[in-house]
């Protein structure tokens, strides 16, 4: 087992190596390099189907979008958009077939920026609060795993799990020597928490992260990690089905259908007005909360499609309201519809020959 | 509808704290830690518990055996041949050669047991590293080495342990030798299919995440988890061994005589049968006791472990 | 419309064990209405409703109470009679449709048995009716799909199917246990409309339990909130959403992220969490969370009470909680103008 220190110096101060200089000493491009920046990246899983011809999920398939420092970007979509493959792309869970993706300005998995040390930069908390806690193991020792094999020693390593315990609301007395199993939900994913900051992260991917708490619970999660994020100075990418939860922590929202970026915009922007059809279905399916104007007609049909073998041209038209005959023939671009928000939608881009579109004048 | 966040809360901020520590109502029972639970629920398992009491008194015989024979194991008499259970000098009788049974019993516990225990400890260490190393690191590894495993259950156990004996020559060493050899597919398969369970589990990506190399976690993470299973398997093994391990014996291929062992007991009293039967039954009672009890034992372990989180 | 109700519950109590996970719960649902049970997990929603159908292994719960359906005693009932009630008079959904199915029949076939084994109708009829069923909750080329294993139909269409075959008796109340948790939001909102259709269109009586307000909303007239194995608030959807009188129907609705006004604020939460049902609080179970809570509270259990028409809540400061709540109202109203 190697040796790599953490790159700040663990402290036995239990507040110390938590707290964080407003400027990240690990800083290296500035607040206008974006954390992250993702090109190209697309994952294909072969199928085997009975003697049939070889098939592949395009699980995703060519998306673009980039992390702003500080911000919390929202990821969202239905089953089978992609966003969940994006996150273990992300991460290096699994291999991507092609894209690339840079971390404040180094290409990872490159002699600069190793696996290794980009994923000291980057967590991850997963849905399952109970599948992603070792069930053999106390809490305490499943967060002080990470700094342990990055070279913190065992006490120290254990003081820091029993600090960021604490920091996660709750008491290192009560809970430390715990088992998963004899915490409730809410506890657990606060555990899971506490050992993806063990690692002092820039980046925090949260993928389902709230989606299994009860609604109470929830709340006081998603205050917690609004907390961490202020204290710790981090990054967030926020994965959710829940447009409402998204809308409330995300300051940027990407929506993503059969494996490509639909829409990408300030969150109030887009889950307010959103420029693509898709984006509008999603945020039309929210259950209203008014007695008296309750939704009356679903937009769409059917569950969402298989990505095996995406529609021609945009994925999106067998479904949308705004289809022309252009759409089944043309890819669309991702395109700026207005400040800092893209949209992969014929229907607003000048020049496409969709009839909806603008005029090219109007754009100029 | 529409809820407030800041002025409005200021009613509700002095009741309600909402940062943390949260106080989670609930009555906490001190951990035992999962081995703890396990053997709290083996305590109250009556039939393992008089298993475990049967191995822990053979064992302690075993152990002392030198110093509480009632009498010299190996000094046998031409006109105190056997003598039927139940004689007055010889509690349990004698054999062929005149040697007191119960004494020769006694001190052949120490061999029966050794050659049950070793083998599967070498297998035990051996296999589960073998199964656990396929089982985690998959694909063309675990292709390899399954493949190999594989070609050993193409025969069966009692076949593979002579012919392995047979060509190593016989002797202890080298029944120990061959009986491990027959157990490490039998453990590594069991390894391998626990492993390939969890792997998958989002704690192993988690524990990927911190940059823990592959041998760090399946020390930390995997071996924890399937540790159990296997040593459960193991365990029932034992009697197999000490049923294979009297084999050899039985078939010259393991201990010698004079040594006194259940196995050579069984193989040089057969003789005896129609002279003597119940003299001659009782190495073989004596191997049924031993291996039941491992068996009853480690089924009562696998039901203490099968604890619903 | 006669006068009996659809399903009247009084004074049930459910336990496993030594827990009592519904401790006293009365409910009347309307012919015709839809009723949403909502709360968290560990509430006793599920269980309530189940115990509608007594869905409990015989040695190991214990109800008492009454059930009552259509004017019928449930618990009176025989085996035999139980399983003629179940599916003819009451049927239920669930939220994993693939475990109301048995894996090697078609869905179709399944359907038509349900039937058959219901009603001494022929195979060719029990056919049609399952066809109708398909066409009824929307299955597209429904003569198709009959022969559909449920494995190969996708998610929504699954639910859907699992409506058909809970109708397939023409039951006269539906019982749904969050059916759409499990579903994509764009499915979901397809399946609320889809259930709040048939009410309308078979005059059925529908109790929805979720733990989402959003969908209780969008199917129920009525809602009854539960904490505890205890109903603490019924009411219309519009009473319960607007103008909320228990001090946990006002946390839930001041919790949801969809309320919060200024994205980076804070939630409000109710802190802590539900209580152990085997070791509950003395009085209200829900005062140790309560940010009205006082010395009587922790004493005494308040019962439902009467705090509009038709509402009712369990709180001994019901009128503090609503006016706390429509002052938050205002006050962040104000705020974001």
């Amino acid at each position: 087992m190697s040796v790599t220190t953490l790159s700040l110096p663990p402290s036995p101060a239990l507040a110390q190596p938590l707290a964080r200089a407003p400027v990240d000493p690990r800083d290296r491009g500035g607040p206008a390099q974006p954390l992250l920046s993702v090109s190209g990246l697309v994952k294909h899983f072969p199928v085997r189907k009975g003697s049939g011809p070889k098939q592949v999920v395009r699980a995703v398939d060519g998306v673009d979008f980039e992390t702003l420092k500080g911000e919390t970007l929202g990821i969202v979509g239905e089953s089978g958009c992609g966003k969940s493959t994006t996150a273990k792309l992300l991460m290096g869970l699994i291999e991507r077939d092609s894209g690339d993706l840079l971390f404040d300005g180094e290409a990872v998995g490159t002699r600069a920026l190793p696996w290794r040390a980009y994923r000291r930069q980057v967590q991850m908390v997963f849905q399952d609060s109970y599948a992603s806690l070792n069930p053999r193991m106390t809490v305490e020792a499943s967060i002080a795993f990470g700094p342990k094999v990055n070279g913190v020693p065992g006490r120290q390593a254990v003081e820091r799990a029993r600090a960021l315990l604490a920091r996660v609301g709750l008491e290192p007395k009560r809970f430390a020597a715990r088992y998963p199993h004899e915490l409730s939900g809410g506890q657990r994913q606060r555990v899971n928490i506490a050992r993806a900051l063990a690692l002092e992260p820039r980046l925090v991917l949260l993928d389902e992260a709230v989606s299994a708490l009860d609604k109470s619970v929830e709340a006081q999660v998603l205050n917690l990690l609004l907390d961490l994020k202020a204290e710790f100075g981090l990054t967030y990418i926020f994965i959710s089905h829940d447009l409402n939860v998204v809308r409330f922590i995300s300051d940027r929202v990407m929506v993503m259908y059969l494996g490509r970026v639909a829409e990408i915009g300030p969150s109030d922007t887009v889950l307010a007005e959103p420029a693509h059809p898709y984006a509008h279905a999603l945020l039309h399916a929210m259950p209203s909360l008014d007695p008296d104007n309750r939704t009356q007609e679903a937009l769409l049909a059917g569950d969402p499609p298989n990505p095996i073998d995406p529609p021609s041209g945009c994925r999106f038209h067998p479904r949308c309201r705004l289809v022309a005959p252009v759409c089944s023939g043309k890819e669309p671009p991702l395109d700026a519809v207005g400040p800092a928000h893209r949209a992969a939608c014929l229907a607003r881009q000048p020049g496409s020959g969709h009839p909806d579109a603008p005029s090219v004048q109007a754009a100029a | 509808m529409t809820a407030p966040v800041t002025a409005a809360s200021v009613a509700l901020d002095g009741a309600v704290p909402t940062a943390a520590p949260v106080a989670e109502a609930e009555v906490f029972v001190p951990s035992r830690g999962f081995w703890g639970h396990v053997g709290h629920r083996l305590m109250r398992d009556p039939v393992a518990m008089a298993a475990g009491a049967v191995i822990l008194a053979i064992v302690l015989v075993a152990i002392f055996a030198p110093w509480i024979t009632p009498m010299d194991p190996y000094k046998g008499s031409m006109l105190r041949r056997l003598k039927p259970v139940g004689d007055a000098t010889y509690w349990l009788g004698s054999d062929e050669l005149g040697r007191d049974m119960i004494s020769r019993l006694m001190v052949g516990a120490r061999l029966s047991l050794f050659m049950g225990v070793t083998p599967v400890l070498i297998a035990f260490a051996i296999g589960s590293s073998i199964g656990i190393l396929a089982g985690y690191v998959g694909g063309w590894t675990n292709t390899i080495l399954m493949r190999t495993i594989d070609v050993f259950f193409a025969f069966p156990s009692v076949l593979l342990a002579i012919a392995l004996s047979g060509a190593l020559g016989a002797g202890i060493f080298n029944a120990i030798v061959s009986l491990t050899c027959v157990f490490v597919p039998q453990i590594a398969r069991v390894a391998e299919s626990v492993t390939t369970g969890i792997r998958r589990r989002d704690y192993i990506d988690a524990a990927k995440l911190s940059g823990a190399s592959a041998f760090t976690i399946m020390r930390v993470q995997v071996l924890g988890n399937v540790v159990g299973p296997i040593f459960v398997y193991s365990t029932s093994l034992i009697s197999v061994s000490m049923i294979l391990a009297s084999g050899l014996s039985f078939l010259g291929l393991g201990v010698r005589p004079p040594e006194p062992e259940w196995g050579l007991m069984l193989n040089t009293l057969r003789t005896a049968i129609y002279v003597n039967p119940m003299v001659a039954a009782l190495p073989g009672l004596a191997i049924f006791i031993v291996s039941i009890s491992f068996n009853l034992f480690s089924d009562g372990l696998r039901t203490a472990m099968e604890i619903r989180q | 419309m006669t006068d009996t109700p659809a399903v009247m519950l009084r004074d049930l109590k459910v336990a496993f064990g030594k827990v009592q996970v519904v401790d006293g719960v009365d409910l009347t649902l309307e012919r015709g209405q839809a009723m949403a049970l909502i709360g968290e997990s560990g509430s006793g929603k599920s269980v309530t409703l189940r115990a509608i159908l007594r869905l409990f292994p015989e040695g190991r719960s214990r109800i008492t109470g009454t059930v009552a359906v259509g004017g019928r005693d449930v618990l009176g009932l025989s085996k035999r009679e139980l399983a003629d009630y179940r599916g003819r008079e009451v049927s239920m959904i669930f939220q994993e449709p693939l475990l109301a199915f048995d894996p090697v029949y078609t869905v179709g076939r399944q359907i038509t048995e349900a039937i058959l084994r219901h009603e001494g109708v022929s195979q060719a009829e029990a056919r049609a009716r399952a066809l109708a069923l398909f066409e009824r909750v929307r299955i597209p080329s429904p003569e198709r799909r009959l022969d559909n294993f449920p494995h190969e139909m996708s998610g929504g269409m699954r639910q859907r199917a699992m409506i058909a075959l809970a109708l397939a008796c023409r039951p006269q109340v539906l019982l749904a246990d969050e059916p759409t948790t499990a579903l994509d939001a764009t499915v979901q909102i397809q399946i609320l409309l889809l259930l709040r259709e048939l009410q309308r269109d078979l005059g059925l009586s529908i109790i929805l339990v979720t733990h989402d307000l959003g969908a209780a909303v969008e199917v129920a007239d009525r809602i009854s909130v539960m904490y505890a194995g205890h109903i603490v608030e019924t009411g219309s959807a519009r009473q319960i959403v607007r103008d909320p009188h228990h001090p946990y129907t006002v946390g839930l609705l001041r919790s949801r992220a969809e309320g919060a006004m200024d994205r980076g604020g804070r939630l409000q939460t109710i802190p802590g969490s539900p209580p152990d049902l085997a070791n509950r609080p003395a009085g209200c179970p829900f005062a140790p969370r309560c940010f009205l809570a006082e010395e009587r509270c922790r004493r005494e259990r308040p019962p439902l009470g009467a705090v509009g028409d038709g509402h009712q809540a369990a709180c001994w400061r019901a009128e503090e909680a609503a006016s706390a709540f429509k002052d938050g109202q205002i006050r962040g109203a104000l705020e974001s103008a």
